[in-house]
């Protein structure tokens, strides 16, 4: 057998082929049913169901915090034990931060990530079912625990001692750490398949100066929790162990230490902040410049900050352990890196600002809310610098300012920019467009609901508030301001109310959208909305960073992109591999079908941490037994994969 | 660039070579499972230098180096084994790939063995000092992914036997083979901290 039988020049198309798109829509849909549903590897079904997964815990980790508002709008109030008010503020850091923070910008990248790069779909569509479905049991395991009122108990930093079985009996930090363990699964396979597909999939002429900024954001964050994910479920394996097995690991008293729990905690803790804000910030960079009608300024700038805050963010983690007494060298070291990257930080910010100034705005909602990061984002990041001082930091650590910092980073940089990507997006997902006039009530609500709710905390904290106390006592300068921040933040959850009721009401009856209802210009526009299983009916080829733009930003190359004709692939589902700088295609991939054997894989690994969790040593072991067997299913070498010596189908 | 559309060269279709979107997955399960090893070495270090660590750091003195060293040659033994493999199937010698599988998977499993009696002939369990939890759950983490990479060795072995793959289609050998040989390669730097730093002069 030579070589010749495993190659074929791809046929070009050069016109809108109805057959060719009714043979890939065959090629591609996924069955229809519970067949389907349980099989689908889709990119835009997958990263749809981790939206709205991530708003549910996020409307969860809501009701969380309406709770604690509640019993904090005056002094004195026992309405919530002080055992209840801990599970309550550990799981709402728990679900905002892991469940809802992070997965929700998989959602939109998963969906996104293909359209925007003209692929057909993720580079390993498989693995890609697997992080749903595994994100999907960690999120239930987690809940499942809280429900039955074994939820975490000791913030969502969990610190050792009070974490370790000696001070925590019950079995509250065991759900937490093994659900956060199987979590990490999931958001590493998904961060390997961004990157992968970054560096496979991009379509024939995208180089990587030509791929938008969320590109750039996901990989960025991808990347770093590929390095960072293992610290901190080692982290919580250990603490299982210490709290199981009798290991010592964090227990001073035998020469652990609790500050090895700290280290690992926060060599995750913090690359992952950035890695829940750059994509948000990615979204802000490719988004707003649509609604000023002009390109983003500085793209270049943009690209190389959002992956230099990233690698310094590596080198900034003990700006969270400022009061632990560690050596001045070390506090002066991390105080200085953590002042540093202040400036890669806000070069996004300077990049919207310019950006609007040189251009001409539109007032959608879309347009408010992504504008309005850059307000959120300053307060945030200046409160963020002021911490990064170390004796500033010693004031006010563990006070409300803290509360107020990270409140204004995560909802400011996450919630506000995913909140005006769909509505930027939305048109995208469904063929609808969404409500523009509810949208302006949505928009002003949350703002001023948001800034009323959370401002005075910053002032709380000055005056000495305490973060987590269940209850304060009358007379501490702290009434007012509470009261304050509770009515800010019921405000804010109706404006999220009025949200979700957009959504709901431009789902069923949104005017309808069009191809490329904002004039936008990047590939993910230049199919229909919603875009068809196989997303393009030739693969684009692209000679610009705006391709829809070209005609009148003159930026291209040579003819200029082509969106209508290009590469076919119909021969089974296939896509074209691409080099990793210049994307030269390279090879012709072939893609799976769709296969149960990430729905199983999810359930097995489950099982195992549910056997461990409730010391059935049986049960994770047959789990384990099962994992094994499906993995290696699924990896059996696939003719029609061309993974074996006969040629794939030819044609 | 738009002046490059019509292709008229062949590409080849399917997993092939270093092209394989496997095989670019695998370099980074690799990179992650490198760091997961690091932040173990971390928290070793971190407890050994510890000013309140117990002055047994490591438990029990000195560690024997009788069955270590000669268990560390047996696995990177099992790496060349591997890696004869890979070179067979690209000269398209489909009986050497699979006696290459063979020979690494039981190399793999002698290591295990071996293991095995290194831990059996420790005076301390993994729950008598932050030292043997250390030792236990390190050496355990890589003997885990040793069993998994047996386990994989015996598929491709089979896979190998059954016919599967020839000079062009073998993309399965590769990344397995790029797992097989991190495993090797970490174990170098799990045995340069626990069983050379203490000789070095590293809390002894």
């Amino acid at each position: 057998m030579t070589i010749t039988d495993y190659e074929r020049v791809p046929t070009v198309s050069t016109e809108q082929n109805a057959v060719l798109a009714e043979k890939l829509k065959r090629l591609w849909e996924t069955e229809p049913g519970i067949a389907g549903f349980f099989s689908t590897v889709d990119h835009k079904e997958i990263g749809i169901r981790y939206i709205i997964t991530a708003f549910a815990f996020l409307i969860a980790g809501g009701l969380e915090a309406a709770l604690m508002r509640w019993q904090l709008a005056w002094p004195g109030r026992h309405a919530l034990t002080p055992e209840q008010y801990d599970q309550l503020f550990s799981t709402h850091g728990m679900t905002m931060i892991f469940l809802y923070a992070g997965p929700v910008l998989s959602g939109f990248s998963n969906y996104l990530w293909p359209l925007l790069l003209g692929a057909r779909d993720m580079a390993l569509p498989r693995l890609n079912a697997l992080s749903y479905w595994i994100y999907l049991c960690a999120g239930i395991f987690l809940y499942a625990a809280f429900a039955f009122g074994f939820g975490p108990n000791d913030g969502w930093f969990n610190y050792v001692p009070l974490a370790a079985r000696a001070y925590n009996a019950g079995p509250n930090i065991d759900f937490y750490a093994l659900g956060m363990i199987l979590l990490g699964i999931s958001t590493t396979v998904g961060s390997i398949n961004f990157v992968v597909t970054f560096l496979r999939m991009r379509a024939p002429g995208m180089s990587i100066n030509r791929v938008p900024i969320l590109i750039w954001g996901t990989l960025t964050a991808s990347a770093a929790n590929i390095f960072a994910i293992p610290a901190v479920s080692l982290a919580f394996f250990l603490l299982w162990m210490d709290r199981n097995v009798g290991t010592h690991f964090f227990d001073v008293t035998t020469g652990g230490s609790a500050m090895l729990w700290q280290h690992l905690f926060w060599m995750f803790g913090h690359p992952w902040v950035y890695a829940i804000v750059l994509p948000a910030m990615g979204m802000v960079s490719d988004g707003l410049p649509v609604f000023v009608r002009r390109p983003l300024v500085g793209y270049t700038v943009v690209a190389l900050a959002t992956v230099a805050t990233m690698v310094l963010g590596f080198g900034v983690w003990v700006h969270h352990m400022f009061a632990t007494g560690l050596p001045s060298v070390s506090l002066s070291f991390f105080s200085a890196a953590s002042l540093i990257i202040a400036v890669p930080s806000s070069v996004g910010v300077f990049a919207w600002i310019a950006t609007i100034w040189t251009g001409r705005p539109v007032f959608t909602t879309a347009f408010m809310f992504f504008a309005s990061v850059i307000v959120l984002f300053v307060i945030g990041g200046v409160s963020g610098f002021m911490t990064g001082s170390v004796p500033v930091d010693w004031q006010l650590t563990d006070t409300y300012f803290i509360v107020a910092h990270i409140h204004y980073v995560l909802i400011g940089i996450n919630v506000f920019p995913v909140v005006g990507a769909t509505y930027f997006w939305f048109p995208k997902f469904t063929g609808r467009m969404m409500d523009e006039r509810l949208g302006r009530w949505n928009f002003w609500t949350m703002f001023i609901g948001f800034n009323i709710g959370f401002f005075p905390m910053h002032i709380s904290g000055l005056l000495g508030m305490p973060r987590r106390v269940y209850t304060y006592a009358d007379g501490m300068g702290w009434d007012w301001l509470n009261l304050i921040t509770s009515i800010g933040s019921y405000i804010f959850a109706i404006g999220v109310l009025l949200f979700l009721i957009n959504v709901w009401k431009s789902y069923r009856k949104g005017s309808l959208a069009g191809d490329n209802p904002w004039d936008a210009p990047s590939l993910e526009w230049a199919t229909t909305s919603p875009p068809p299983p196989y997303n393009f009916v030739v693969i684009p080829t692209v000679a610009s960073r705006h391709p829809l733009w070209e005609d009148r930003l003159q930026q291209h190359e040579g003819e200029g992109s082509h969106v209508d004709a290009g590469l076919v692939l119909d021969h089974g589902r296939e896509a074209i591999g691409t080099s990793s700088l210049d994307a030269t295609p390279d090879i012709i991939l072939r893609m799976p079908r769709d296969s149960y054997a990430p729905v199983i894989l999810a359930l097995t690994a489950t099982t195992i941490f549910i056997g461990l969790a409730f010391h059935l040593w049986w049960l994770a072991a047959l789990g384990a037994l099962a994992t094994g067997v499906d993995i290696i299913g699924w990896l059996w070498p696939e003719r029609a994969l061309g993974e074996t010596k006969e040629p794939a189908i030819n044609g | 660039m738009a002046d490059r559309l019509p292709i008229e060269t062949a590409l080849p279709v399917g997993a092939i070579d270093t092209r394989a979107t496997g095989w670019w997955a695998m370099i980074f399960v690799v990179f992650t499972e490198a760091a997961l090893f690091a932040y173990l070495l971390f928290s070793y270090y971190y407890l050994a230098v510890q000013p309140h660590a117990p002055l047994t750091f490591p438990e029990g003195g000195l560690p024997d180096l009788k069955l270590a060293v000669p268990n560390t040659i047996i696995l990177l033994l099992s790496s060349g084994a591997v890696a004869w493999a890979q070179l067979n199937i690209e000269k398209n010698d489909k009986r050497h790939l699979v006696w290459g599988l063979g020979i690494a998977a039981v190399l793999g499993m002698i290591f295990l063995v071996v293991q095995y009696f290194e831990w059996a002939a420790k005076p301390f369990a993994l729950a008598s000092t932050p030292y043997s939890s250390l030792y236990f759950t390190v050496t355990g983490f890589h003997m885990a992914h040793v069993v998994v990479g047996v386990i994989m060795l015996w598929m491709l072995f089979a896979w190998s036997a059954m016919g599967y793959f020839n000079r062009v289609r073998y993309a399965h050998i590769h990344i397995g083979a790029l797992y097989w040989h991190f495993v090797d390669a970490v174990w170098i730097a799990v045995f340069f901290t626990f069983y050379i730093t203490p000789y070095l002069g590293l809390r002894t």
